[in-house]
């Protein structure tokens, strides 16, 4: 479906490079991005896309940025990286966990580029994996869910049974039952990250279902749509999606890349960049939130707050123990706080969730 | 696992409702296929509509306009087509391809200031008697008068196919455009006719989706609806009363999979030892597709009276 823009792209930056090498003086630094949604998802890609603009407000005309979106994850994927290195990017932001083997290859094809893989975890010389700790994030909403539910029983709109959101389902879930040890998850997975139509489809069964809290880890703002036309509420996810659901969004968790990519690039061209593996959480800037609705008691705001605070401030950890695995059977003790290895491999529930991660 | 909580009135109004951008694209599509057309550009004209019906529908604050105007797009893009493959004889697949790709392009671009808002709302029909009705009420009665036009074209089509003469013209000139033109009748125009006929069709299925569904605009929303839309007349074997049967079991397998999995079901599946996962059931249709596919075409002769005899072939007057 992007042939057609993944041509123009390539035909424009094939000319770009053509003109800039004509002008001496300093070259700009070339940054391409990929997306997984078109840019105007209003959620994970729109705000990839927005960390790109960043870049050209910051560094002006020391930068030159190009972007395709809608590739899918596989081959197509790794055509289009490849595409992107020819045409001489000097950085190149691979952004969905599925790109993950195509920018592997495509990183050993082309050493002196330099590669940037989100929510990965394989790096190389020149390639490095960044992400957000949005599991801070969905500890907040679930404090906020657990408090506004009437019916205990919260919508989960899951994408794919992948640790990042496997581990997102967890944490909103301590963070929920922590405060309202009534409450119930219901999870639907829609096997794609963006696809409108069918995220719906699952917002309105997940209500019809009894659901009066939903949460999402899809892409675009259908759900939030749906829970605005059906009167109950939902958080925005990776963007503040209040344009779509003014009564019905609580907060949002907003991915702020912009930061990271500024810096990146900085260090790109201070030729200081190496390959490392960031994950930033609220401290670090990385993971935001939209204004706390007025429709959240006072109190829970605080509340809210308060565990954002002590999550930016290091004090508070979404897994800290006791927490027993699904089976009941003990994952960690009494103060025990969960190790990033864990973490980014979580492939299982945590006691008190129903269901079955699909395989 | 929570059964219960699946109402099966609730399910089955879900599915009609899934149903109907599909239903839309897909009985289009049989009457272009009819005519001895392929168009594949069923996406592109599906979120032309979409678009076009947002714009219009938002604009001038009546979801009625939204459709007309996204009927309208749909046929205009289908137009194009049209032209391009009557009259310059470009390859079908080829052009079909291309419409989709370009609709997709520029519908992104027509949409961008339409983004983040909401459509006017559009509700269902509140029939005197028939929509209080206990069981009935609910399952029948309470649609937006869309979905019935819907069920009520695959009806029309049906009657114009089999029972008027211009139909008969249609399936003649599908069948076979030579003998059709030396008996005098105008292939190409009565093929432009059925293309836009199928883009408006197609155009109304995608309004459908941004005015009804998930009532909003985004990029790339259709997600492939077009090219289940193509399934469907696969599978219905080009018969208008199987679209209805394909268009809803093709949404139907989505409303029960999301349903199965949040009431628990095949979580409980599983922990029995049973296998069960959604994408099963999501494959089933497409699967069953296949298994007509392979039943029509080992029998030559029951092919042959199923797809239209110049499916996909260009029309040149000297040849």
């Amino acid at each position: 479906m992007t042939i057609l823009r993944n041509t123009l792209v390539a035909a424009a930056l094939v000319l770009g490079f053509g003109a800039a090498a004509q002008a001496q003086d300093e070259e700009p630094v070339r940054v391409g991005f990929i997306y997984v949604g078109p840019i105007g998802d209003f959620g994970w890609s729109y705000q990839h896309d927005q960390g790109r603009l960043a870049l050209e407000e910051t560094f002006g005309e020391a930068v030159e940025t190009s972007y395709v979106e809608s590739v899918p994850e596989g081959a197509d994927a790794e055509r289009v990286l490849r595409q992107m290195a020819q045409a001489g990017n000097d950085i190149i932001f691979a952004t969905s966990f599925g790109y993950m083997n195509s920018v592997v290859n495509v990183a050993k094809q082309f050493p002196d580029v330099k590669f940037e893989h989100a929510t990965g975890y394989q790096r190389a010389d020149n390639l490095a994996t960044y992400s957000s700790r949005f599991y801070e994030g969905r500890h907040v909403i679930g404090l906020i869910a657990g408090r506004m539910t009437k019916s205990n029983v919260i919508g989960y709109i899951g994408s794919y049974p992948i640790p990042e959101v496997i581990r997102g389902i967890n944490a909103a879930y301590l963070a929920a039952k922590s405060v309202n040890p009534d409450v119930q998850f219901r999870i639907v997975w829609s096997n794609t990250w963006f696809d409108p139509a069918l995220e719906a489809d699952a917002a309105k069964t997940l209500i019809e279902q009894g659901a009066d809290v939903l949460m999402q880890h899809t892409d675009s703002t259908a759900a939030m749509t749906i829970a605005e036309e059906q009167g109950i509420f939902a958080f925005g996810q990776a963007s503040n999606m209040a344009n779509f659901g003014p009564d019905a969004q609580l907060t949002a968790i907003i991915d702020n890349w912009a930061p990271y990519y500024i810096q990146r690039v900085q260090e790109v061209m201070d030729g200081t960049w190496s390959s490392t593996d960031t994950w930033g959480g609220i401290g670090s800037g990385m993971v935001e939130f939209a204004d706390l609705s007025d429709k959240i008691p006072a109190d829970v705001q605080e509340e809210a707050r308060t565990a954002m605070e002590a999550m930016a401030a290091g004090t508070l950890h979404p897994f800290t123990g006791p927490i027993n695995k699904q089976d009941g059977s003990p994952w960690l003790k009494e103060g025990e706080v969960a190790d990033d290895a864990t973490l980014l491999g979580m492939n299982f529930y945590v006691e008190g969730i129903e269901g079955v991660i699909p395989q | 696992m929570d059964l219960s909580a699946i109402d099966p009135i609730t399910l089955f109004v879900g599915l009609v409702s899934a149903a109907t951008p599909l239903l839309f694209a897909a009985i289009g599509e049989l009457v272009v296929e009819k005519s001895g057309v392929l168009n594949l550009g069923v996406e592109g004209m599906m979120i032309i509509g979409a678009v076009c019906g947002f714009a219009a529908a938002t604009t001038a604050g009546s979801s009625a306009v939204g459709f007309v105007a996204g009927a309208a797009g749909g046929a205009a893009l289908a137009l194009l087509f049209g032209v391009m493959t009557q009259y310059f004889l470009t390859n079908q697949v080829a052009t079909g391809l291309a419409l989709t790709l370009f609709g997709l392009g520029l519908a992104a671009l027509i949409g961008q200031p339409f983004t983040g808002i909401k459509p006017p709302p559009f509700h269902g029909l509140d029939i005197p008697v028939l929509s209080d009705l206990p069981v009935l009420g609910r399952m029948f009665f309470r649609y937006d008068i869309v979905l019935y036009l819907g069920v009520g074209l695959i009806a029309l089509v049906w009657v114009f196919l089999n029972r008027t003469r211009t139909g008969l013209i249609l399936r003649a000139v599908g069948e076979n455009h030579d003998a059709a033109h030396s008996l005098g009748y105008p292939v190409v125009k009565i093929r432009l006719a059925a293309i836009a006929f199928g883009g408006a069709c197609a155009g109304v299925g995608g309004s459908y989706l941004s005015l009804v569904r998930v009532p909003q605009w985004t990029e790339g929303m259709t997600a492939g609806t077009g090219w289940i839309a193509l399934a469907i007349v696969v599978f219905a074997a080009w018969k208008p009363w199987r679209i209805l049967l394909g268009a809803w079991l093709f949404g139907g397998v989505t409303i029960l999979q999301l349903n199965l999995q949040a009431s628990g079901f095949l979580s409980w599946l599983q922990s029995l030892g049973i296998p069960m996962q959604a994408q099963y059931l999501s494959m089933t249709p497409y699967l069953v597709t296949i298994l007509v596919l392979v039943v029509i075409s080992a029998d030559r002769t029951r092919a042959a009276l199923n797809a239209p005899g110049c499916l996909g072939r260009s029309f040149t007057q000297s040849g």
